[in-house]
């Protein structure tokens, strides 16, 4: 009896086996020189790195939902499918670059998109490139990362497009000769912002009161806005993430301090209005995305994104989507899943659709497309005038 | 300039020497730094927020409700990692301090994972209330956490000194076998002091989370390794040292940035440590007889 059992078993098991490899065949191969299957969908894999543990986690959280929202939509479409492979940069160059090691350990892994910071980027970028992998940043603006290397792109709009436009609106309606400045000194991010925000202030002739800076995940900012209080500026720069500018606004708020404040991509998020609240009002940011646009593109993205994760959207959920959606272009321009065609494809993207507007590469791998400056008013962004 | 840098010096100062005390006092009697205090902090802040945001109850009951929480977790944390540790033959004297980390992280990550990443606004109507002289703004809460700090302060001090259970405690901080032989139950004064010094940080982190209107996950390791500094500094296990201490931290951060440069201010914590320690190696309030503590 029981060898009968042993027998009938093992019977079983090869018959799962088999029907297992039969559901497994035909859709994805995961052998980049077979990746076109028989019904014409070209399959790849792409390797994500996104800080989705620490201080930041908020950050690739909205990235990573915004790559899943896509995959979902362009698989849907059935011209390509296209695989996701997850890893954590917990915010840290070193462990981005271990994520990146171990993704491109896998041969079929045809491009990379991430990590969220700029700092993590400069890490992993330049050891990507070497081998001849694409990568393309979703979230990082700081200045000369698509320099890098022939293989580095990014879709996020850099901050030395989208920062000068905000200034110059901020001062021409205000008419602010005075202007106080603040930023995360511990990040690349809030660093370049700062660069950015610095330069544009001197070129515009404005005077510079204080400079004033904070570290990631500060929660006592009444010394620096008291500091700032007292040299009356007419306009605060605040190179900060919502996380930490939102709260500096609440502070500043409370300190009686109610001038415009003026910040970078980071600092662009419904968030900042949810922790700040009233507080938030008067913040003026440049950026491709708005949310509360009448656009149907953007309109129906909100709503799906809403309903798959139960938030609201931001502008790195929102650039990310995007970024996968040039990603499939360029795969299906390129026919295959291999690397060096796709790269070339990827160059070559030339106005393609997206929710944010038009988009192109130039010629080193960074961004062209056009900004809009917002400001937060009665706890909404509306578009500043 | 000055007064309002002064009274947020003195705001931020009573906040880490509220942090210190609970530090403080578990060091004092079992010789431990409890590297889950500064998380123990945060979890009471975030009972402060669903408490006042969520469910929307009166900042008194989110001060009770921050306070049974971190006793229990205080309990919690005796009972299960550093009970089991205590006087057993072969257990390195760091291992309490590797456990007590191992909490921290697990405290964090749970936290990140209930409440999620970022800043959460804590909203109550009391943090908004303020006294205006001239240009200078003083908040209620500010003042409330001054006198707070003070009060537990001096009562921690009387009840160190005259009552039978603080005595009880001094006695099991001298030598833990001795008094235990002389009949003090040195198990519950044990879970006593791990308790008090837990609660003693759920009411920093209500206070934190009402004077910055900022609670996250993170917040509790840089305040925790405030914490530590400021018992380094002002003597291990001294509750005068841990306010004097805290003071001077926060009183000192705060002028750096008022009179100096803000990309600083960290910095200055510990390199005033190292001068301090140079100076006075037993630190402010701390005894120069080196005590064998096991």
């Amino acid at each position: 009896m029981r060898g009968l059992n042993k027998k009938l078993f093992s019977i079983l098991s090869i018959i799962m086996l088999l029907l297992l490899a039969a559901c497994g065949g035909g859709n994805t191969t995961t052998d980049s020189n077979s990746n076109k299957s028989e019904d014409g969908v070209i399959s790849a894999k792409f390797g994500v790195i996104a800080y989705l543990t620490g201080a930041g986690a908020a950050y690739g959280e909205a990235i990573t939902n915004g790559l899943k929202l896509a995959q979902k939509d362009i698989n849907a479409l059935g011209e390509v499918n296209i695989e996701l492979v997850i890893e954590d940069s917990a915010g840290k160059a070193d462990q981005a670059l271990n994520a990146a090691q171990k993704i491109m350990s896998d041969d079929s892994i045809t491009a990379i998109i991430g990590p969220t910071l700029s700092t993590e980027f400069f890490a992993v970028a330049p050891e990507v490139d070497l081998n001849g992998i694409p990568i393309m940043g979703t979230s990082t603006t700081v200045d000369g990362i698509p320099e890098i290397g022939d293989y580095v792109f990014r879709n996020a709009v850099p901050e030395s497009l989208a920062i000068p436009a905000a200034i110059k609106k901020a001062v021409e309606r205000t008419g602010a000769k005075k202007v106080a400045m603040i930023y995360g000194n511990d990040d690349a991010l809030t660093k370049g912002g700062f660069d950015v925000m610095e330069r544009t202030a001197k070129e515009m002739g404005l005077e510079i009161t204080t400079i004033e800076t904070y570290q990631e995940g500060q929660s006592d900012y009444n010394a620096q806005l008291t500091k700032i209080k007292n040299t009356n500026p007419d306009l605060i720069l605040a190179s900060a993430l919502y996380n930490e500018g939102a709260v500096i606004m609440d502070q500043a708020r409370k300190m009686g301090i109610n001038i415009p404040f003026v910040g970078g991509n980071g600092f662009n998020s419904p968030q900042a209005i949810a922790i700040a609240g009233d507080a938030a009002n008067g913040l003026i940011v440049a950026t491709p995305y708005f949310g509360d646009s009448t656009d149907p593109k953007i309109t129906k993205f909100n709503e799906d994104y809403e309903a798959e994760f139960g938030k609201k959207p931001d502008q790195f959920a929102a650039q990310a989507y995007d970024a996968l959606f040039i990603y499939a272009d360029a795969l299906k321009r390129a026919g295959s899943a291999d690397k060096e065609a796709f790269k070339e494809a990827l160059a070559a993207t030339k106005d393609l659709e997206g929710i944010l507007g038009k988009f192109s590469f130039d010629e080193v791998g960074d961004v062209i497309m056009d900004v809009t400056v917002l400001e937060i008013k009665d706890g909404k962004f509306i578009e500043f005038e | 300039m000055l007064l309002e840098q002064i009274i947020n010096g003195i705001t931020l100062g009573s906040i880490y020497a509220i942090i210190a005390l609970g530090f403080t006092l578990v060091f004092g009697v079992l010789g431990i730094i409890n590297m889950a205090h500064g998380e123990i902090f945060m979890v009471g802040a975030f009972v402060g927020v669903t408490a006042t945001g969520i469910l929307g109850w009166p900042l008194w009951l989110a001060f009770i409700a921050a306070i049974v929480v971190t006793s229990i977790l205080g309990y919690l944390l005796e009972r299960f990692t550093l009970r089991p540790l205590r006087g057993k033959k072969g257990v390195s004297h760091l291992a309490p301090l590797i456990s007590t980390i191992g909490v921290s992280i697990l405290l964090e990550n749970l936290s990140h994972h209930i409440f999620g990443a970022g800043n959460k606004p804590f909203n109550t109507s009391f943090s908004q209330i303020s006294i205006t002289i001239g240009s200078i703004t003083i908040y209620l809460v500010q003042i409330v956490i001054f006198i707070i700090s003070i009060l537990l302060m001096i009562g921690l001090t009387i009840w160190l000194s005259k009552t039978k259970a603080g005595k009880a405690l001094r006695a099991t901080a001298d030598n833990l076998e001795t008094a235990s032989i002389l009949g003090v139950d040195t198990k519950k004064i044990i879970i006593l002091t791990v308790v008090v010094a837990s609660a003693i940080g759920g009411i920093a982190g209500i206070l934190v989370g009402m004077a910055f209107n900022s609670v996250s996950p993170q917040m509790g390791l840089s305040m925790g390794l405030k914490g530590l500094a400021i018992i380094i500094l002002g003597g291990m296990g001294n509750v005068k040292g841990a306010m004097v201490g805290g003071l001077i931290l926060g009183l000192s951060e705060t002028m750096l940035v008022a009179y100096g440069d803000s990309g600083y201010r960290d910095a200055i914590a510990f390199i005033m440590i190292i001068v301090i320690l140079l100076l006075r190696p037993q630190g402010i309030f701390g005894s120069k007889v080196s005590q064998e503590r096991r």
